[in-house]
């Protein structure tokens, strides 16, 4: 009898303290979803105007869910004069190419700071450390001037080509390289592995957690950069994606409210995209290149 | 390096494994020139987009030059545009604003962040979706976002100050629209944008702290607050620091959502010295000018980046 008493005052507690987590999981939770719905509101915003004729974007009250939503912004963006599908074309171009670039030779960098010695390493790794504390922000100047002088000015390349060689990722991937063990290159030399035998057979495979977060942040940077197109882009045929979005004007020279929210929803879709099915890979970028 | 690599080491000196360090190859070494071949591609481009312009930028700083008078017109000046820029009333003003600006800013994004990573490092209803909510403005490229807000902040349409009319608020603040108000729009919008940053890294932080502690604090009855204080903030300190240094260096260089919203305006009041800069390069064309401004800049913030650095170091010490 008293046996059974004990064990259903333990169950009996035990429901008691599930209870109480729960009831304290959804006291923070409510909360906290509320927060976050705040917090979005701007991109409700966003989609809500993006879906509304130029005149009722201001309407007073706001009507957050359009009654007849007008896709004709959309159409209009999409195939209309500014065609935003020019700057997308252009801006997957660019994140490719620096994305492609970046990881062939910032692994290749990376991997020989790591784990090749040769002559001349620690100097030229000292000279690393040194250029990458420079902001991009103070060599646009010179910069300007020798694309203009290589013909690079108003191109995709005076975009694609700086960003191709980065000193942060060949510091993540060495990062990395140094972390993995000395000895397969070793018993691979004495198996007569050549060098770069030993690079894409043997380390290049481990690294993959590194390398997709290296393009994952790469792709970031390039697909949101507003600065470097700003200052070397000049035709509207070469814009890239943030800077396609400003092109969105009325009669009088102002920002065409549905046309341009329309615009930066399709922008944002790509990189939501890349968060959403890569989250953890993103967020492990992210923390990994800020903890490095 | 062949003659080192066949010379014995020193006999009795040293034994043979840290000889090998010292001569740097063991036999089977790879040859020296494959390291530099491996490094070559990423080298060569950054000598050529970095290391290049940077030599060139800090020559050009000698120099008075505008782009139409072609390589011919460029004159060497000496330091004449480092004392120009000393004297200059606006690179004052834009100094001073940018330390408004980041002074603000960056210790709330900081305080934004760490108080989000607090409340969702816990149990809670679907909070890997929760975590990712305050983390998309960080991944939104400005234009859209700058866009909305200056929708959004419009002084009369706008829908923030509809909200805040129905509290019937007079005297509603004109945000860009006011030389008062625009600085305090961008610290807005700029906190809005980098706290789910801060928010991230502080949460993976927050992972790493010594859960056995709580445990054993609790024990011995301490309160939340007490615990906080004891466990989690000295482990939280240097990813404070770190948070502290990068929102700086990344807050004092924002330029984007300037040159889209504001223009560096109303008035001056939201140059700051990276708009500056913009400013004296591509719209005046004052190169060798705007190279003085950006190196001034430059090392003005990485003087208080040591500085934090140092800072972190004597806490640490001092601890």
């Amino acid at each position: 009898m008293t046996e059974t008493t004990s064990v259903t005052s333990i169950a009996g507690r035990h429901a008691l303290r599930r209870r109480r987590d729960r009831i304290r999981r959804w006291s923070w939770g409510v909360p906290l979803w509320i927060l976050a719905l705040v917090f979005l509101l701007p991109f409700a915003w966003m989609i809500s105007t993006s879906l509304k004729p130029d005149v009722q974007a201001f309407a007073i009250p706001m009507q957050w869910v359009p009654r007849d939503p007008h896709w004709g912004n959309y159409t209009e963006v999409l195939f209309g004069e500014n065609s935003i599908l020019i700057p997308f074309g252009n801006s997957v171009c660019v994140a490719a190419l620096r994305v492609l670039g970046e990881l062939t030779t910032a692994t290749l960098a990376g991997y020989a700071f790591a784990k090749l010695r040769f002559p001349g390493r620690g100097a030229v790794f000292v000279g690393y450390l040194a250029t990458s504390l420079i902001p991009a922000q103070l060599l646009l100047v010179p910069r300007f001037v020798y694309f203009q002088k290589l013909s690079l000015y108003d191109t995709l390349w005076a975009l694609i080509l700086p960003g191709m060689f980065t000193v942060l990722g060949t510091f993540l991937m060495r990062q990395y390289f140094v972390s993995q063990p000395e000895e397969f290159a070793e018993a691979a030399r004495l198996d007569g592995a050549s060098e770069i035998q030993i690079f894409s057979r043997i380390y290049l495979p481990n690294a993959m957690p590194m390398i997709s977060a290296l393009a994952i942040l790469t792709f970031v940077w390039s697909w949101n950069d507003y600065e470097t197109p700003l200052v070397f882009l000049s035709t509207p045929e070469n814009f890239t994606l943030p800077m396609g979005l400003t092109s969105f004007t009325d009669e009088n020279g102002a920002m065409a409210a549905g046309l341009s929210m329309a615009a930066s929803v399709i922008s944002i879709v790509p990189i939501l995209l890349v968060f959403l099915i890569f989250q953890r890979r993103f967020v492990a970028a992210m923390t990994e290149s800020a903890l490095k | 390096m062949s003659t080192t690599q066949t010379s014995p080491a020193p006999v009795g000196t040293r034994p043979a494994p840290s000889a090998r360090r010292r001569t740097g190859r063991a036999p089977s070494d790879p040859k020296p020139f494959v390291g530099w071949l491996f490094i070559a591609p990423n080298l060569l481009g950054v000598v050529a987009f970095t290391f290049i312009p940077l030599i060139s930028v800090i020559l050009l700083s000698f120099t008075q030059w505008n782009l139409v008078s072609g390589f011919g017109g460029i004159k060497f000046v000496g330091l004449a545009n480092f004392i120009a820029v000393f004297q200059d009333p606006t690179f004052w003003r834009s100094l001073l604003i940018t330390i408004v600006y980041a002074g603000v800013a960056v210790p709330l994004t900081l305080v934004v962040g760490l108080a989000l990573a607090l409340a969702l490092n816990r149990d809670l209803p679907a909070r890997g979706l929760l975590r990712a909510a305050f983390f998309v403005p960080y991944i939104v490229n400005i234009v859209a976002i700058g866009m909305t807000w200056q929708m959004l902040l419009d002084p009369s349409a706008g829908l923030v100050n509809q909200f805040l009319g129905l509290f019937g608020l007079e005297h509603l603040p004109q945000w860009f629209a006011s030389s008062h108000w625009a600085l305090p729009a961008l610290i807005l919008v700029t906190i809005w944008a980098q706290a789910g940053y801060a928010n991230l890294i502080f949460l993976s932080a927050l992972q790493d702290a010594p859960t056995q502690l709580y445990e054993a604090a609790r024990i011995d009855g301490a309160g939340r607050w007490a615990s906080f204080r004891a466990i989690t903030w000295p482990s939280l300190l240097p990813t404070t620091i770190f948070l502290l240094v990068t929102l700086f260096v990344g807050i004092s260089q924002t330029f984007g959502m300037i040159a889209l919203i504001t223009g560096g305006g109303p008035g001056e009041s939201t140059t700051t010295l990276s708009f500056y800069m913009y400013q004296t390069s591509f719209q005046f064309y004052r190169f060798g000018y705007a190279s003085a401004v950006g190196l001034v800049t430059f090392i003005g913030i990485f003087a208080i980046m040591l500085l934090m650095w140092r800072a972190q170091r004597g806490k640490a010490l001092h601890d």
